[in-house]
């Protein structure tokens, strides 16, 4: 499926047991990260979401963790690396509703004093 | 503590393990009737632990990685990750928040995310020889049931 920036465009990909799925619409990229995200699933998973950074070149870029029902720490680096991506390409990113299990990993890691999550509603930049 | 069961498996260092490593201890754990969250705690230091192992025990090549789980009396589950890789130079530098030889790839938080999900962790390395990992934590008996 092509990766060329429209209004409203969907993208699927899975990298093992993990799933990636994107909608891009007036310059934001949100990130839909569903299944478990381990080291196994870390290196891939950092190498598709920086590939999307450069094809769609976003504004902002949300990573909506609503769907992922594993996290450790290696997710942590995940979102770390995309965030650290993101600014050389002159956009921001946040993270967007963690599932229970993941904002706790979330919490432990401190991951909120670095990069913005909005845990509670949908929408808009906390 | 007198131990009531226990379990113990061991298997190769490749990262396709973590997740069944997880799983075979959140199973092991279920008799104790963990919450969600205590069990989603298990599975995330069961995943960190066995991690460490894969990752930084044997970078260059595949070793053995063991994990033991007991139930101990009072409703405590322990589970240790042994591995018998390269070891730890300083285990107290290793523990500290953001301190990682794994590069970007990795976060340096594996520890401190231990250290918070589970009521007691101990780490004993020896450089060449190999690391274990011990970590308990009380499953709270739930109103009604015990």
């Amino acid at each position: 499926m092509s990766l060329h920036p429209c209004d409203a465009v969907t993208f699927f990909c899975v990298v093992n047991e993990l799933n990636i799925n994107t909608s891009f619409s007036a310059g934001r990229l949100t990130i839909y990260l569903s299944g478990e995200l381990d080291q196994h699933e870390a290196q891939q998973t950092s190498t598709c979401i920086a590939e999307l950074l450069d094809e769609y070149l976003p504004r902002d870029c949300v990573l909506d963790l609503s769907a992922l029902s594993f996290m450790d720490s290696s997710g942590i680096a995940v979102i770390v690396k995309a965030n650290r991506h993101i600014r050389t390409i002159g956009g921001r990113l946040w993270v967007e509703n963690p599932a229970r299990q993941a904002l706790r990993v979330i919490d432990a890691a401190g991951l909120d004093r670095m990069i913005p999550v909005e845990s509670g509603r949908v929408g808009g930049y906390p | 503590m007198k131990e009531q069961n226990y379990i113990k498996m061991e298997f190769p260092s490749k990262s396709s393990n973590e997740a069944f490593a997880r799983a075979a201890a959140a199973a092991f754990a279920a008799q104790l009737d963990p919450t969600m969250e205590e069990l989603g705690d298990i599975k995330t230091a069961v995943s960190e632990a066995v991690t460490n192992a894969i990752v930084h025990a044997y970078p260059d090549e595949i070793g053995r990685v063991s994990m033991r789980l007991r139930i101990l009396e009072g409703q405590v589950l322990e589970i240790s990750v042994k591995d018998w890789g390269c070891g730890i130079e300083d285990v107290e530098k290793a523990m500290q928040p953001l301190y990682t030889t794994g590069g970007e790839d990795r976060s340096g938080m594996g520890f401190t995310i231990i250290g918070s999900f589970m009521d007691k962790l101990s780490v004993r390395s020896r450089p060449g020889k190999g690391t274990t990992v011990v970590m308990r934590r009380r499953i709270c008996p739930r109103i009604g049931k015990r």
